[in-house]
């Protein structure tokens, strides 16, 4: 497993690389100029100048990526053209708030998906099943920013059951962290259950049809403990897999429900420095969430084959 | 079941644990984030809604646009206007503690000329030296008389930060900003808060009631105000038009609006690059039938839900700048088509460029099917903000709806867009009777002097038409009944001097 894993890692760096080089190159290609985006109403010609000498912007850009990258292998992301932070510091901020709001939402989704799936798939064909459908689809359906613009109106304008916006470190008030991310995890993991629902329930299909479901009933098992120690556990291993993928795209952050919810997460970081033309810090998050999305491919292979030992090669 | 009691009784706590704001916290939410936090780097609007707390200025402004003392308590100028003397307010000091006098004036002046992030390099770009005269007054001395100085001084050159601070922090001052406002630094995240206190050693912290200054932005204009009516903010800038009427009828609420100092309206290009070669372009006629063709009213009514206001000039119709001589024409189709014919021509086409956001888009439609009845073809073109400058910048456009913020002095709002090969000219128009014009009205210090200046320029203007005004935006605030003493400013700005909250 130990090599396993070492491999894994190994083959991850040419991935990273190549994922910088495109970044960096994908930038340039965008229209407008950077300076000119930073340079204020009034565009003062010194003032655009000094931006380009100072940004190294007059570079070949081999360079500017080489002189990037260096940077990169130091542990320095850069500056943030914007606001003068470093960028490990914006990174820093902003890596906790998503990780939370990733796991909240999945949290969420598999509360949701999970039972659902599995309720879908042993009542095949029945009422049951098209509801459980039914509200899989709907949650596939429903555009986020309605969702979440619906339920702030409902839950804070109407009710003041919860916030309608905002962030609390867990830290430094957990209660109040928990509230502020209650509303934006559920409109994600609404979303979320309804794929980890559809793939439960294909997978609860195919175990349910299985001779070793058959043997267990027949050796006269509770129904319950067939489908949740037999069923499940067998059909979770793909599902397994669904979610942890969903989970490194989580981790990407979520645009939309970031902005409606005004969550300082790395969605909303990403999209202001992509419009401001930022270039340190759109190359910071990307390469930040392509590691995280790796490292939740490995998790993924590493649970698959906990879960399964006919994967488990010697 | 018990379980299941559990969490219902969890939740319940949850909620009833929600929030209770403190009692002398204001919060405030913005439309954007704000960009570094220096007088002399920033460069966003709302940076300045910021600074307005964080940072007091040499002198300040009035709702009607007068200049005002804040950190100097009086000025004269030379005879010959190439030098300014201001004498400054005692017993003031930053928030750190170092004392405010003359010396720092001339520390702040000088950073703002050669600090190598400055961005406020042209704003005092007139003053080629300060005096300190005595620790209580400085000597501004001019290049050449520049009446336009005292208006920069109103706003981000004007605003005073801390020697000590600056010198220590360098280019990192904006992570940790030192000034004399009332309130002062404590914490910012990215995209979710900046955190202002209140400065116990403010000199006049008799007229300040909040302990605390919370700015959030929050860009979706329906989130903030939802947000707003839920109680997790006190006040928010600019309401969306079309919000306003359901703001009114919340007995919770309260709005307040001032017509801006900017302006939106079309720029055409003139002469810059081979893409001006057309009738739009090479005929003043044609740019004439098309103001006539524009109806603002209507226009103000389809988009802004009438909150807007129509505009034909550089300056909003309620200025003492504008030239009242020449009111917002009323639209005039058949006026319009007279002048194509004038023209020599029947049918004319051109491209509009507009940035892709939703208003803007609705102005651009809006103009266009206006247009059309006149005999005029109009494509638009929707670019991305920071590309669509580009393009203009680079002459690679026929004509560009685009706006300005506006500032406090006329000429802030003319001389780059007008005066030949000035910074923002991307038209590059250009009329040496207007270039004469605008220079005089640079000289003189004298309001009746200037205006006279304006209007000979505003009555060429009006006749070739290098920018067709549409509108003014009026900057829109709702805020909770609970707040007391907010004044809408023109500048925008949210000055809190004498705002408090009742209980």
């Amino acid at each position: 497993m130990l090599e396993f894993i070492t491999r894994r890692i190994l083959t991850a760096i040419p991935t990273i690389i190549l994922i910088s080089m495109f970044v960096f190159g994908l930038q340039k290609l965008l229209p407008g100029d950077p300076v000119l985006a930073m340079a204020g109403e009034e565009r003062d010609p010194a003032v655009i100048e000094m931006l380009r000498q100072k940004y190294h912007l007059n570079d070949p850009i081999p360079q500017q990526y080489l002189s990037w990258i260096e940077g990169v292998a130091h542990g320095d992301l850069g500056i943030s053209l914007r606001t003068q932070e470093p960028v490990t510091v914006l990174i820093g901020q902003k890596l906790p708030v998503t990780i939370q709001l990733a796991i909240m939402s999945i949290i969420v989704a598999f509360l949701i998906g999970i039972p659902a799936g599995v309720l879908s798939a042993y009542k095949k064909g029945t009422w049951i099943d098209w509801l459980a459908n039914g509200i899989g689809l709907t949650g596939l359906s429903i555009p986020h920013f309605w969702l979440g613009i619906m339920m702030i109106l409902l839950v804070s304008v109407r009710l003041h059951w919860l916030p309608a916006s905002g962030y609390v470190s867990p830290w430094v008030d957990p209660v109040r962290s928990f509230e502020t991310l209650l509303m934006p995890s559920l409109v994600l993991g609404s979303g979320l259950a309804a794929y980890l629902m559809r793939h439960t329930r294909s997978a609860m299909l195919g175990v349910l049809k299985a001779d070793y479901v058959r043997t267990a009933r027949a050796k006269g098992l509770a129904e319950h403990t067939v489908l949740i120690k037999h069923a499940l556990r067998n059909a979770l291993v793909p599902v397994v897999t669904v979610a942890t993928l969903l989970f490194g795209d989580l981790l990407g952050g979520a645009v939309l429900t970031e902005q409606i919810f005004t969550i300082p997460g790395f969605g909303k970081l990403v999209v202001d420095a992509v419009f401001s033309r930022d270039y340190a810090v759109v190359q910071g998050i990307v390469l930040c969430t392509a590691v995280g999305f790796i490292a939740m491919n490995l998790l993924a292979d590493v649970a698959f084959r906990l879960l399964n030992p006919k994967t488990r090669t010697s | 079941m018990t379980k299941f009691k559990l969490s219902i009784a969890l939740a319940t706590a949850l909620m009833l644990a929600g929030q209770v704001a403190h009692a002398t916290d204001l919060r405030i939410g913005l439309q954007e984030d704000a960009d570094a936090l220096d007088p002399d780097q920033g460069r966003t609007f709302v940076g300045r809604i910021v600074f307005a707390s964080l940072c007091d200025k040499l002198v300040d402004i009035t709702p009607e646009l007068k200049i005002v003392p804040m950190l100097a308590t009086g000025w004269t100028w030379s005879a010959h206007g190439k030098a300014l003397t201001m004498t400054l307010r005692k017993g003031v000091t930053f928030q750190d503690g170092t004392p405010f006098n003359a010396e720092a004036v001339k520390y702040n002046i000088m950073r703002s000329k050669t600090f190598q992030l400055s961005r406020r390099k042209a704003e005092v770009k007139s003053i080629a030296s300060v005096d300190v005269v005595d620790p209580y007054t400085v000597r501004f001395n001019l290049t050449q008389p520049d009446a336009t100085l005292l208006a920069q001084f109103a706003d981000r050159a004007g605003m005073m930060i801390s020697p000590t601070a600056a010198e220590k922090e360098g280019a990192d001052f904006a992570l940790h900003p030192v000034c004399s406002g009332p309130f002062k630094f404590v914490q910012r995240v990215q995209q979710d808060k900046i955190v202002l206190e209140k400065y116990a050693g403010y000199y006049d912290a008799a007229k300040i009631h909040f302990d605390r200054v919370i700015f959030r932005p929050i860009p979706d204009s329906t989130v903030r105000l939802a947000n707003l009516k839920a109680g997790d903010l006190d006040l928010i800038e600019r309401v969306a038009p079309t919000d306003l009427a359901s703001v009114k009828s919340d007995a919770k609420l309260k709005t307040a609006s001032a017509v801006s100092i900017g302006y939106q309206g079309i720029t055409v290009n003139i002469a810059n690059t081979d893409k001006a070669k057309n009738p739009l372009g090479e005929n003043k006629l044609v740019r004439q039938a098309l103001s006539l063709a524009i109806d603002r009213d209507a226009l103000n009514q389809v988009v802004f839900s009438g909150a807007f206001a129509p505009g034909n000039q550089p300056f909003p119709p309620n200025s003492p700048w504008y030239d009242k001589d020449f009111p917002i024409q009323k639209r005039d189709v058949a006026a319009a088509k007279a002048l194509l014919k004038k023209a020599g021509l029947s049918k004319v086409s051109f491209e509009m460029q507009t940035s892709n956001n939703p208003q803007a888009q609705q102005v651009a439609q809006v103009i266009q099917s206006m247009a059309a009845e006149a005999g005029m073809d109009i494509k638009i073109v929707t670019k991305e903000f920071a590309t669509m400058l580009k393009d203009q910048t680079a002459g690679n456009f026929e004509s560009t709806q685009v706006g300005w913020s506006g500032r406090v002095d006329p000429d802030g709002n003319l001389y780059s867009f007008v005066v030949t090969g000035a910074g923002l000219n991307d038209g590059h128009y250009s009329n040496p009777e207007v270039d004469k014009l605008m220079a005089q009205s640079r000289l003189s210090t004298d309001e009746a002097t200037r205006k006279k200046a304006y209007d000979a320029a505003q009555k060429i203007l009006l006749d070739e038409l290098p920018i067709i005004y549409l509108y003014h935006p009026v900057w829109l605030w709702a805020y909770s009944s609970k707040l007391t003493g907010f004044k809408p400013y023109a500048d925008g700005m949210i000055r809190l001097q004498d705002v408090s909250m009742t209980k």
